[in-house]
């Protein structure tokens, strides 16, 4: 089973409707560590990624990925805009003009977007960002998908790799980021950005099914 | 002549780091960005982009920022400018008013860029202890360039005799007149000795209206250096 531009469509949406349902719960995380504004921020930034969509439809999923990276560029703010509009953006480019997505090639747009948040914002595992949501997720989607199985199983076992490896941030000191400011004091909490990472997976795994 | 770009999660703040760097440097195109775009704290990667447009005027542009985000912002907006744009990774106040000066005095991007990261160890004293030793706000402690005590170096006593000594326009002017010299230029106040390419580092030596100082300059346009500064305070620096 592939996964066409209308599924990609369907996952942002998904993610738009995960993001709204949680926007308090990232506001209340972000507020702990940081400057509150990461919910807000977010909602706005799929809200718009929604939008864009109503009136236009990409015909490939890479079109499609990069709608949604140069909105987010434009609307989120914060370090998650360029750090989200940086991880679609790099996963856009990843797919190239695939007419549908395989395992193989989910499974590579996670490791270029990856690869696009180090970049950007040069954090590495343990620092209390996304990555360390999202690394464990790629190594995940990246074992599965060589064995042959679909997109949907690729996508819940990143989603499943990425909650795990948020719960990991909540005793972590951050290192990155605003929070890094707190010192000590940012530790027993979780990462809003790592969470974050954690839902929209999440929200794709349960959109590709 | 390059231009700069301010970014700061506060329009406030950036709109008055562009004022105090502007002060410095009145020919220098400086953008202010600051702010979500919609009146909040936070950083708007389309206002960014558009005051880098505004800043550059053919030269290309060093942006300046605050916060961890606003760096992201700078540098997104810096791959996707049609023109050449560094982003500095300098202090934003001090950082600011080093490179206006060194945009006022003709520098390129990198040289630019460079003053405002030298910025961090400029006013700390002495100037040049400073562990950096970038060439254009330069440090005496490097090692491969002679600091200029020695011989072949081209000294004067010099009377600061306008109201205010080195105090910031001053330090300005001293800075521009140097830019494009080859000469390591020193000033010395009492016990403390400043690079005289660095405003900062000129004001940090506290030197009043009425103080002597002692100008040291090396290199091949040494006499050149000394003589426009002396030539300078000669003329109360223009007040």
């Amino acid at each position: 089973m592939g996964c066409g531009a209308d599924e990609v469509v369907a996952a942002l949406r998904a993610a738009a409707v995960v993001v709204a349902e949680h926007r308090e719960e990232l506001v209340r995380l972000d507020r702990a560590i940081g400057d509150g504004d990461h919910g807000e921020n977010l909602h706005r930034g799929f809200s718009a990624v929604v939008s864009k969509l109503d009136g236009s439809a990409p015909a490939t999923p890479g079109a499609v990925l990069k709608l949604a990276a140069t909105t987010l560029i434009s609307t989120v703010g914060g370090a998650a805009g360029p750090l989200y509009g940086t991880a679609f953006l790099r996963a856009a480019t990843a797919v190239g003009d695939a007419p549908e997505l395989d395992a193989a090639l989910v499974a590579g747009a996670l490791r270029a977007a990856l690869e696009g948040v180090v970049a950007r914002g040069k954090a590495v595992v343990g620092d209390k960002t996304m990555v360390d949501a999202l690394t464990p997720a790629v190594t995940a989607a990246e074992d599965v998908a060589e064995g042959g199985v679909d997109v949907a199983a690729v996508l819940a076992a990143a989603a499943g790799a990425a909650e795990e490896g948020a719960r990991s941030t909540e005793p972590l000191v951050a290192r990155k980021g605003r929070a890094s400011y707190l010192g000590e004091r940012s530790a027993g909490h979780l990462d809003p950005g790592a969470w974050s990472t954690s839902l929209l997976l999440r929200s794709f795994a349960g959109g590709a099914r | 002549m390059i231009g700069l770009v301010v970014v700061s999660h506060s329009r406030r703040l950036a709109e008055g780091v562009a004022e105090l760097a502007g002060q410095m440097a009145p020919d220098v195109r400086i953008a202010p960005s600051g702010g979500d775009g919609s009146g909040g704290l936070g950083t708007d990667y389309a206002a960014v982009a558009e005051a880098i447009s505004r800043a550059d005027s053919g030269g290309g542009v060093v942006v300046l920022y605050d916060l961890g985000s606003a760096r992201m912002v700078a540098e997104m907006a810096a791959e996707e400018a049609g023109t050449p744009v560094v982003v500095a990774d300098a202090p934003l106040v001090e950082g600011a008013v080093a490179a206006a000066v060194a945009a006022q005095g003709g520098a390129s991007a990198d040289e630019v860029a460079a003053a405002a990261r030298a910025a961090y160890h400029a006013g700390a004293t002495p100037a040049f202890a400073a562990p950096d030793t970038d060439p254009l706000a330069g440090a005496a402690g490097d090692a491969e360039v002679p600091a200029p005590s020695t011989e072949d170096a081209v000294r004067s006593d010099v009377v600061l005799t306008n109201d205010v000594g080195l105090h910031a326009r001053p330090a300005a002017l001293v800075a521009r007149a140097l830019a494009g010299l080859d000469a390591r230029v020193l000033v010395r106040y009492g016990e403390q000795e400043a690079d005289a390419a660095s405003v900062l580092a000129l004001m940090g030596l506290g030197a009043p209206g009425g103080a002597r100082v002692e100008v040291v300059a090396t290199g091949p346009d040494a006499a050149e250096a000394v003589r426009r500064v002396s030539a300078l305070a000669a003329r109360n620096f223009d007040e």
